[in-house]
């Protein structure tokens, strides 16, 4: 029994200790917390505590003290009273824009005419001449939705022989100027020596400033557009490309960080430069800067002058842009410089150091993405700020410098259109550009919201989406001879095209002088055939964006080619996987003419090609937006009179969207070519045509390719039977 | 409770040599003391309820403790916020400084109560859970330093989420009084309603000079672009309604107009709208029969027909957000959440994070004077693009407006984004949802770049220790005009080569063992990133009918 109770009491004491130690870890716990937290709540820096209060919710819901506001204050009133109150300094769209106004007509712009005695800068020629060709450009003011000056306001610094003198009294007493109102403005310099303010030295009203160098602090947001500083030299049209040829990895260059320029002893933007020279290393970072400028530079000089010019001149500009990773654009007299652009285009990143300068088109360019912007403050940070930027950070800052430098920058035209662009979209709010579209290749110029306001109708954004085009075409037969016999080539065409597991259907696009056929002489097919009448019967028409055409891939073709269901897949599987190219067969190429200083085109068998025809062809169907929205009339009525060309045209096109070759894949046959093509003059038309569309483009956008896609095994020793596209291969 | 246990652990060594009395004894003894224990362990163990008042006895953390701060009649008051300030004119970079993780810090007052020279505080509500939420979620950040001197943004503790629960002028000098403020330099204050009857201005109205404002409801006259940073007015319904997210696609309603306080002069227009298209619409309003308070915030009707608000928002397609008294509508982050996409009628107001995020994949922007073109406008939007938008709009709810976190999170990113812009988040970061960044490609190599032959290219050679036909690998290639290195890998794991020249193709261990490291591969990358094609680029005459000699590359094809 005494054994009995000993087993029961140590039993017990066994489970009590087992209770105490489960509860004897477990007590420290909380007691530990609060011991912090109640120490922690006396000391004045601690976290913010997780107040438990029963705290009062924030009730964001209009209540019934708000209706009364809404009885009385109508916001149709409010509106208007928003829009008379904010004026001149403070002008919106809203409040100094008639919107009203290009609602009739759309986006169109109208140019004053020039009066006589008016002396205009080559710049701002330029300018009108850019707008007068493009195609927002309209000669009666009563269909405008905004209106031009004639007047030269490019220059405001009145010391500069291109001053407008009494440009006040000019400006008023123009017939349309309405204060201003829908009124655009092009400036490039402001203000003058010592100050340089940005009035610029006439009332403009409630018109909008397109001006350079524009401080944050005056820029009207969405009412304003910042442009780059320009030079009188730059190209109207087309404008150099890039420098970079080819990437390097790793990315780096000669030099870190470049600057070569001018020193201010005195008056505004000296500050930046003067501090340069503590920054400057003479190995990895290059800060050069002179005294030597202006008449009087001998008698402000400095200390420092003497060794800075002699430092200076051991360098060579152009050298030190070409071979430095970064470049240092800080503020000059006034906040923007040549040297952005020429950064820019040297595919040398600039590294911004002008705080308060609204960069160029900032509305719509992530400056993030092709520059490093630095503060004028931190100036003795930047080399440890440029050291530490990534190498895949600098190789895609780098490929950005070079495609915004070739979307909006490289001419003036570029310039011009952007701004109204940029304009456009704010009066077409919903049918306006993302982010997106601006800031990825090809841009903003050659994405027309218009089209489709969905990034996936576009043939450029499907990598960047995650998606993939609609996996079928819509095939568009282009007749231009009546229907006679059953043997004729378009009814064999129809059949092998309409055989393709791809093709969703076919459109008949009937630009024969003869009445249509009758619906039963088509072939019974798989898929539905549309006959279209071709508008006015012209060659353009093959490339009007046709409603019926629903997939993404078009299969473009003439009427006589012959093709076989093979070599229609095998494109098309083709063109899948370069969704913004054309993909075609018979191919064609461009040289220049040494001695005839021309663009000269050639059918023969050449080792390179620049061109595929588009009578059997596959592209996206938005180039065929493209071509009817994006191209002058002049060069389309000249495709139309001369029915031909059409398909160069297109090349163009493309190429000049892409910067990219078109691809030849490979076929079984050659295409016997007929009536039109026998024509010698046809030939010499081609010819005329690459000029024409060469100057109109401002540069020859096709470039050369050497490669043609074969399907994998083609021709390989290997059986038949393995071979998925074998009829290609029988000849 | 450490007493008993010293006095119980003694006990075991006594029992043996004690009488049954004082057996009796300690058998009761230690009974007592267990059952002492068991009720001990029954009440921590016991649900929340019990737990908490536990803690509460423990620690009491509450805002009644804060010190009380009473403001002197003539202290002084702030400037106006002053509309030309910029980052570069009215923050003070140098707080800042260089640091190599590129992160701000950011510093929190401590809770003070500020009452006037009578005791009546400057916030009739105090601090709001929504500002306490908030400021405990940037104090759980890597954003938080307590550490004063070495801040680099500040943030009081006074909440001035919503304007009318403020007295103007003390809250004013109450944000003067705060030892850091100097003028509000580098000082944030979080407003969502802004304003107050009758003429609700569109920015906080409390003088804060310098301070930057993270306000909802900002307008294009107010904002001030790259200094403030536009917020959204936080929905309560986030937290406690939970709306499962929807397919994208077609729903039962077109356009659904949600709001309450709806002007009439819009409301006139709606209704028109609705006899026109019929079905499509639904125009909902407030309950009548149904009482104040949350009840009414949870219903909606329509004739007489009750509605769940906001489930009854993933029923349509379009939502419409139209003006209030406000610019900024809390009805917004409810039409968000629902992955319906918003249809935005408020002239010159500035979108929330307009600064980094695209709202024209997620919504559609309205003048309010087109409202009757409303249901046009929307018809022309492509399917796919609605859909895109649902997708868009739910995700930057998910990201960007489901708490006061998230919020707050976004507003200090951005600000940072200013302060380091070369390690700002990217575009592609902010605007793409997670799906899209798995399943898109982006090439570091974007630029259509066709690069001449001159720099030519850098053969790499994998060697297996096959000496004799490396060599002649390296014979043929060295003979290619544009090899510019020849960079052999030598790769001898001390393994007799084979002795086939196909020697590699043909053993059967080397493929399976290429198969699992593509499989391995594969498992790392997350998905397959390998495409299949069914094309090669071949020379343009390649295999054709024509002289070889005049072909660029006769010898391919002809191996």
């Amino acid at each position: 029994m005494q054994a009995k109770k000993r087993y029961l009491i140590s039993l017990l004491t066994g489970a009590f200790l087992v209770l105490l130690f489960y509860f004897g870890g477990g007590v420290p716990g909380p007691a530990a917390t609060g011991s912090r937290s109640r120490h922690g709540y006396s000391r004045p820096e601690q976290p913010w505590p997780h107040f438990s209060d029963p705290l009062q919710h924030l009730s964001p819901w209009d209540h019934s003290d708000t209706e009364e506001y809404n009885v009385h204050i109508s916001p149709r009133q409010k509106r208007d009273v928003n829009s008379s109150v904010y004026k001149g300094k403070r002008c919106r769209m809203q409040s100094c824009f008639d919107f009203s106004l290009c609602q009739r007509n759309g986006f169109k712009v109208y140019v004053y005419p020039q009066q006589k005695g008016e002396k205009i800068s080559e710049s701002y020629q330029n300018i009108l001449s850019t707008v007068e060709g493009s195609r927002f450009y309209t000669s009666d003011p009563g269909q405008a939705c905004l209106f031009v000056l004639s007047l030269d306001t490019l220059d405001r610094d009145q010391l500069s022989p291109q001053y407008v003198h009494n440009l006040k009294t000019k400006v008023q007493s123009l017939p349309l100027w309405n204060n201003g109102r829908n009124h655009l403005i092009f400036n490039l310099y402001s203000g003058t020596w010592p100050d340089y303010t940005e009035d610029l030295g006439f009332d403009i009203g409630q018109a909008m400033l397109a001006k350079a160098s524009i401080s944050t602090e005056n820029f009207r947001p969405n009412f304003d557009v910042s442009i780059p500083l320009f030079s009188k030299e730059h190209p109207r049209t087309g404008g150099d490309r890039g420098y970079l040829k080819y990437n390097t990895i790793p990315p780096f260059r000669k030099y870190m960080l470049v600057f070569k320029g001018k020193r201010y002893l005195t008056g505004i933007g000296s500050d930046a430069r003067n501090a340069l020279y503590h920054v400057h290393n003479a190995e990895d970072v290059v800060l050069l800067t002179t005294c030597k400028h202006g008449k009087d530079w001998q008698k402000h000089k400095d200390a420092r002058c003497d060794k800075d010019n002699a430092e200076y001149d051991k360098y060579d500009y152009r050298e030190m842009l070409h071979n430095s990773t970064f470049c240092l654009v800080p503020r000059g007299r006034r906040l923007g410089s040549f040297r952005f652009l020429e950064a820019l285009q040297a595919a040398c990143v600039p590294v911004m150091l002008s705080n308060g300068w609204e960069l160029p088109f900032s509305e719509v360019i992530d400056w993030n993405t092709a520059a490093v912007i630095g503060d004028e403050r931190l100036l003795l940070q930047i080399p440890s700020t440029v050291h530490s930027i990534h190498q895949d950070k600098i190789l895609a800052l780098r490929q950005q410098t070079q495609f915004l430098w070739e979307a909006y920058f490289s001419s003036v035209e570029k310039i011009v259109l952007t701004t109204l662009e940029i304009i456009q979209d704010r009066v077409l709010q919903q049918t306006s550009r993302s982010n997106l579209m601006w800031n990825s290749h090809p841009g903003g110029l050659f994405t027309l919201p218009q089209y489709s306001s969905y990034l996936g109708d576009f043939p450029f954004f499907y990598s960047k989406l995650g998606i993939k085009p609609n996996p079928k075409f819509t095939a568009v037969i282009h007749a231009v001879t009546p229907l006679v016999s059953q043997s004729q080539p378009i009814l064999k065409l129809l059949v092998s095209v309409a055989r393709s597991q791809y093709c969703a259907q076919i459109i008949v696009l009937w630009n024969c002088d003869k009445p249509l056929p009758a619906k039963h002489r088509w072939p019974a097919t798989s898929v539905p055939i549309i006959v279209i009448e071709g508008e006015n019967k012209v060659m353009s028409s093959r490339f009007q964006p046709y409603d019926s055409i629903i997939s993404d891939a078009v299969l473009s073709l003439d009427e006589d080619t012959v093709l076989s269901t093979t070599e229609v897949d095998f494109a098309f599987t083709v063109w899948q996987s370069f969704p913004e190219r054309i993909v075609g067969y018979p191919a064609r190429s461009h040289f220049w003419d040494n001695n005839k200083e021309r663009w000269g085109y050639t059918s023969k068998w050449t080792n390179d090609y620049s061109m595929v025809l588009t009578g059997a062809a596959i592209y996206h169907r938005y180039y065929h937006f493209l071509y009817t929205n994006f191209l002058p009339n002049s060069l389309k009525s000249m495709v139309d009179q001369l029915a031909n060309c059409e398909d160069i045209l297109m090349n163009f096109l493309v190429s000049a969207v892409t910067k990219l070759p078109p691809i030849k894949v490979t076929q079984k046959k050659h295409l016997s070519r007929s009536s039109r093509w026998a024509d010698p003059d046809h030939f010499a038309q081609r010819q005329t045509c690459m000029n024409k569309f060469a100057s109109w483009f401002g540069g020859m956008p096709l470039v050369h390719s050497q490669m043609r896609l074969d399907p994998v095994l083609f021709k390989d020793q290997v059986s038949i039977l393995r071979k998925k596209y074998r009829e290609i291969e029988r000849l | 409770m450490c007493a008993s246990v010293k006095y119980g652990s003694r006990g075991p060594a006594l029992i043996p040599r004690m009488k049954t009395k004082h057996r009796i004894y300690y058998i009761t003894l230690f009974s007592v003391v267990l059952l002492g224990l068991i009720a001990t362990g029954i009440f921590q163990f016991w649900p929340h309820s019990i737990e908490s008042s536990a803690e509460w006895s423990l620690d009491r953390r509450s805002v009644h403790d804060a010190p009380l701060v009473r403001i002197p009649m003539s202290s002084p008051i702030s400037e106006r916020g002053d509309l030309s300030c910029r980052m570069h004119t009215c923050f003070d970079v140098y707080r800042c400084g260089y640091n190599p993780k590129n992160k701000i810090k950011v510093y929190i007052y401590p809770l003070q109560r500020f009452v006037d020279e009578v005791g009546v505080p400057i916030s009739s509500t105090g601090l709001s859970r929504e500002y306490n939420d908030l400021l405990s979620a940037i104090s759980d950040s890597d954003f938080y330093s307590d550490d004063v001197s070495r801040a680099c943004l500040f943030i009081p503790s006074i909440d001035v989420l919503n304007q009318n629960s403020l007295r103007i002028r003390e809250t004013a000098q109450a944000l003067a009084m705060l030892p850091r403020w100097d003028k509000g330099t580098n000082h944030l204050l979080f407003n969502m309603l802004p304003g107050g009857p009758p003429d609700y201005n569109t920015a906080l109205d409390v003088p804060r000079d310098r301070a930057l404002l993270a306000g909802g409801g900002f307008s294009t006259w107010t904002y001030r672009q790259g200094y403030d940073v536009s917020i959204p007015v936080y929905s309560p319904l986030s937290a406690e309604v939970d709306l499962p997210e929807r397919q994208p696609g077609p729903r039962r309603y077109f356009i659904l107009s949600s709001q309450t306080a709806i002007h009439r002069e819009y409301r006139v227009e709606l209704e028109r709208l609705k006899e026109e298209n019929g079905e499509a619409l639904l125009l909902l309003d407030k309950c009548s029969n149904l009482s104040q308070g949350l009840a009414s915030v949870r219903n909606r009707c329509y004739k007489g027909q009750v509605y769940d608000y906001p489930q009854i928002l993933q029923e349509s397609s379009f939502c419409v957000v139209l003006r209030g008294a406000r610019l900024g509508q809390a009805t917004l982050s409810d039409v968000l959440q629902a992955g319906c996409v918003p249809v935005i009628m408020a002239d010159s107001y500035i979108l929330p994070f307009s600064e980094v995020l695209d709202w024209k994949r997620a919504s559609v922007v309205i003048p309010e004077e087109k409202l009757p073109e409303m249901y046009t406008i929307l018809k022309s939007i492509p399917h796919r693009q609605v859909e895109e938008m649902q997708r868009q709009a739910r995700w930057f709810w998910e990201a960007y407006f489901s708490s006061m976190k998230a919020i707050g999170m976004t507003t200090l990113q951005i600000i940072n984004d200013r302060i380091y812009p070369y390690a700002a988040r990217t575009y592609e970061e902010w605007n793409n949802p997670p799906v899209v960044k798995w399943t898109s490609v982006n090439s570091p190599l974007f630029l259509p770049l066709i690069p001449p032959r001159s720099p030519g290219f850098t053969a790499v050679v994998l060697t297996y220790d096959r000496i004799e036909s490396l060599f002649r690998v390296i014979t043929e290639i060295s003979k290619v005009p544009s090899l510019a290195k020849l960079l052999v890998v030598w790769n001898n794991q001390n393994k007799s080569p084979p002795e086939a020249i196909d020697g590699l193709s043909l053993d059967q261990t080397h493929m399976v063992e290429r198969s699992e490291c593509i499989n391995k591969f594969a498992s790392v990358f997350g998905t397959m990133p390998l495409k299949v094609v069914e094309h090669r680029a071949d020379p343009v005459l390649y295999k054709d009918d024509f002289p070889e000699k005049l072909k660029s590359f006769p010898n391919i094809g002809s191996l």
